[in-house]
């Protein structure tokens, strides 16, 4: 912008900026840095004294066999929710794609569920599979299958990435359809008139040209999984049964606010923010990609 | 022709079923009493009991060892989810503004200061920020809940990127005329926002209304209690003997505003949507 397009002065830029950067710094840099600080100290058990220990708290949370078998969990979890609400998600934006008559009737129908909260979506399900007065759990039962998500842990990681994976289609919905209709349709009619199947068709031109966008379609929704399903598993199993359904961060919540582990805990904090670092480089990496196409 | 463009149809149909299942059997619980619910009885069509229900729920709440009211509940959750759109929209125009139409030292760190907070969800910084809010006094209260929720470096970016297509021409001519700053702003910057405000205020309004584990961890009185939150503490173990009626009526009245705001203001929402995540 050329010089004489913008206003001269240095307090009221300082005025404007100053609410943002309050927030921010006191919500954001302090209980960061706090979290850094406090990663590198252990308190003993009456919060009384605590010493500097470098980076044990790292080396016990890592060394931690039920950390780890959290983590591997969150693994889980996280590819299987966001397999599962790409899949279903791109499988509806082709079919809407199509050229048929309705298809803003058939989005309207499922973008909403995107705005129930996930401790909601959770409710629902808990409402449809619960083993006792369930629809469907009950419905299983008589099938003769011992469904009860709250005795049988690998019953209760379904039910918790169902749910999860349940909300998040919708937004996946909107941004797969949004591609596919921005591909030139004459592109596609032109391989028809070639002989390409639909098939064919969908593999050698659709797929790479939407691949950007399941790229990053894939870093939401892993991150979604990561961070925001915490009401899900809160409201639906609270980890259990067992910790079969315990994710990072839903560890990192029952160290701190539960157990009252300051030092484990702001650890585990810390190794997270590291894993939002990471997926957010990747995301602006592949954002700058994406000008170019 | 028309033949092989059914199964588009059958598929789609398909879906919005199974994603509206849920919402609809829930629905379906909230309209019969109690017992049949407990019993395991749901029925697949409406019972006759939806008033008492939502009267319950509405007024005296449910749950086996407490009540809060949803009408208390919702109030709670609709101040947090408009203090947290308007406030988020209010600091972003200011500081994307600052940003981009002023030059001055500092202004690249600012704008990376603001930034960075991208990667610092709440759900990763839970324990130290809890201990900030009792440094100063701001646990159980309204500012606790919504101050800290109200950064946005999302919204900051989106206002940034837009004020830098306003053509260098309208500030030259602001100038011209004598218009400073401030004055820019309200009468030019504002009025061509306004289509980027109303994208952002449904996609913030959602966000707000939706947050779970902030509220969880900042509010324990009961006279704040957001909707979300009061309706998982009713489930409590999930037991078959909870006032599922009730709890099913609390859940609607959950889900109907976010629901609600994206259905009437669609076009808005998935522009918000798309524009934020750019």
């Amino acid at each position: 912008m050329s010089q004489s397009a913008i206003f001269k002065g240095v307090v009221v830029p300082y005025l404007l900026l100053a609410p943002q950067l309050l927030v921010t710094a006191i919500f954001f840099f302090w209980p960061a840095a706090q979290a850094i600080w406090q990663s590198l100290l252990r308190e003993d058990a009456f919060g009384l004294n605590s010493e500097f220990v470098w980076f044990e708290n790292f080396i016990e949370v890592v060394t931690d066999p039920t950390w780890l078998d959290a983590a591997f969990r969150t693994l889980f979890f996280s590819a299987a929710v966001a397999a599962l609400a790409l899949g279903s998600a791109l499988f509806l934006a082709v079919q809407a794609d199509r050229n048929i008559r309705g298809a803003t009737t058939y989005k309207t129908l499922l973008v909403w569920p995107y705005a129930v909260a996930p401790a909601v979506a959770a409710v629902l399900w808990l409402f449809m599979f619960h083993p006792n007065i369930g629809i469907f759990g009950r419905a299983l039962n008589a099938m003769g299958i011992a469904w009860d998500y709250k005795l049988n842990g690998g019953q209760a990681m379904g039910l918790v990435i169902l749910a999860s994976a349940w909300k998040q289609v919708s937004y996946n919905f909107i941004f797969f359809l949004a591609g596919l209709q921005s591909i030139p349709k004459s592109v596609l009619e032109a391989a028809a008139i070639d002989g390409a199947s639909p098939r064919y068709r969908f593999w050698t031109i659709i797929f790479p040209l939407l691949s950007p966008t399941a790229f990053f379609l894939l870093v939401v929704n892993l991150t979604y999984a990561f961070f925001e399903t915490f009401g899900v598993i809160h409201s639906l199993t609270q980890g259990g049964p067992g910790k079969a359904t315990e994710t990072l961060i839903y560890r990192a919540y029952t160290d701190g606010v539960m157990n009252l582990n300051l030092g484990t805990s702001a650890a585990q904090s810390v190794i997270l923010m590291l894993l939002v670092v990471a997926l957010t480089f990747v995301q602006f990496r592949f954002i700058e990609r994406r000008v170019h196409y | 022709m028309r033949g092989r463009n059914i199964w588009p149809h059958v598929w789609l149909v398909l879906g919005v079923l199974i994603f509206s299942f849920p919402i609809y059997i829930t629905l379906i619980g909230s309209t019969h009493d109690g017992a049949t619910i407990g019993r395991g009885d749901v029925p697949l069509l409406p019972g006759t009991h939806a008033l008492e229900n939502y009267a319950q729920a509405w007024g005296a709440g449910g749950g086996r060892y407490m009540g809060t009211p949803a009408v208390s509940m919702l109030a709670n959750s609709l101040a947090m989810a408009l203090l947290i759109a308007g406030g988020k929209i209010v600091i972003s125009l200011l500081s994307a503004f600052a940003v981009v139409f002023f030059r001055f030292p500092g202004r690249m760190i600012c704008f990376w200061a603001i930034f960075i907070t991208l990667m610092l969800p709440v759900e990763v910084r839970i324990i130290p920020t809890f201990e900030v809010m009792v440094n100063l006094s701001l646990v159980n209260t309204m500012a606790g809940l919504v101050i800290p929720l109200i950064a946005s470096a999302t919204a900051t970016l989106l206002f940034r990127q837009f004020f830098l297509t306003i053509p260098p021409e309208f500030v030259e001519a602001a100038k011209i005329d004598g218009a400073g700053p401030m004055r820019f702003f309200r009468d030019v910057v504002l009025p061509l926002s306004v289509t980027n405000i109303a994208a952002l205020f449904v996609i913030l309004f959602i966000y707000g209304w939706n947050q779970y584990l902030w509220p969880l961890l900042i509010i324990n009185d009961r006279g704040l209690e957001t909707i979300i939150v009061g309706l998982t503490k009713m489930i409590g173990g999930g037991d078959s003997q909870n006032e599922w009626n009730v709890i099913m009526a609390t859940a609607v009245m959950a889900l109907l505003p976010p629901v609600g705001v994206v259905l009437l203001m669609q076009r808005w929402f998935i522009k918000g949507l798309v524009e934020t995540e750019k």
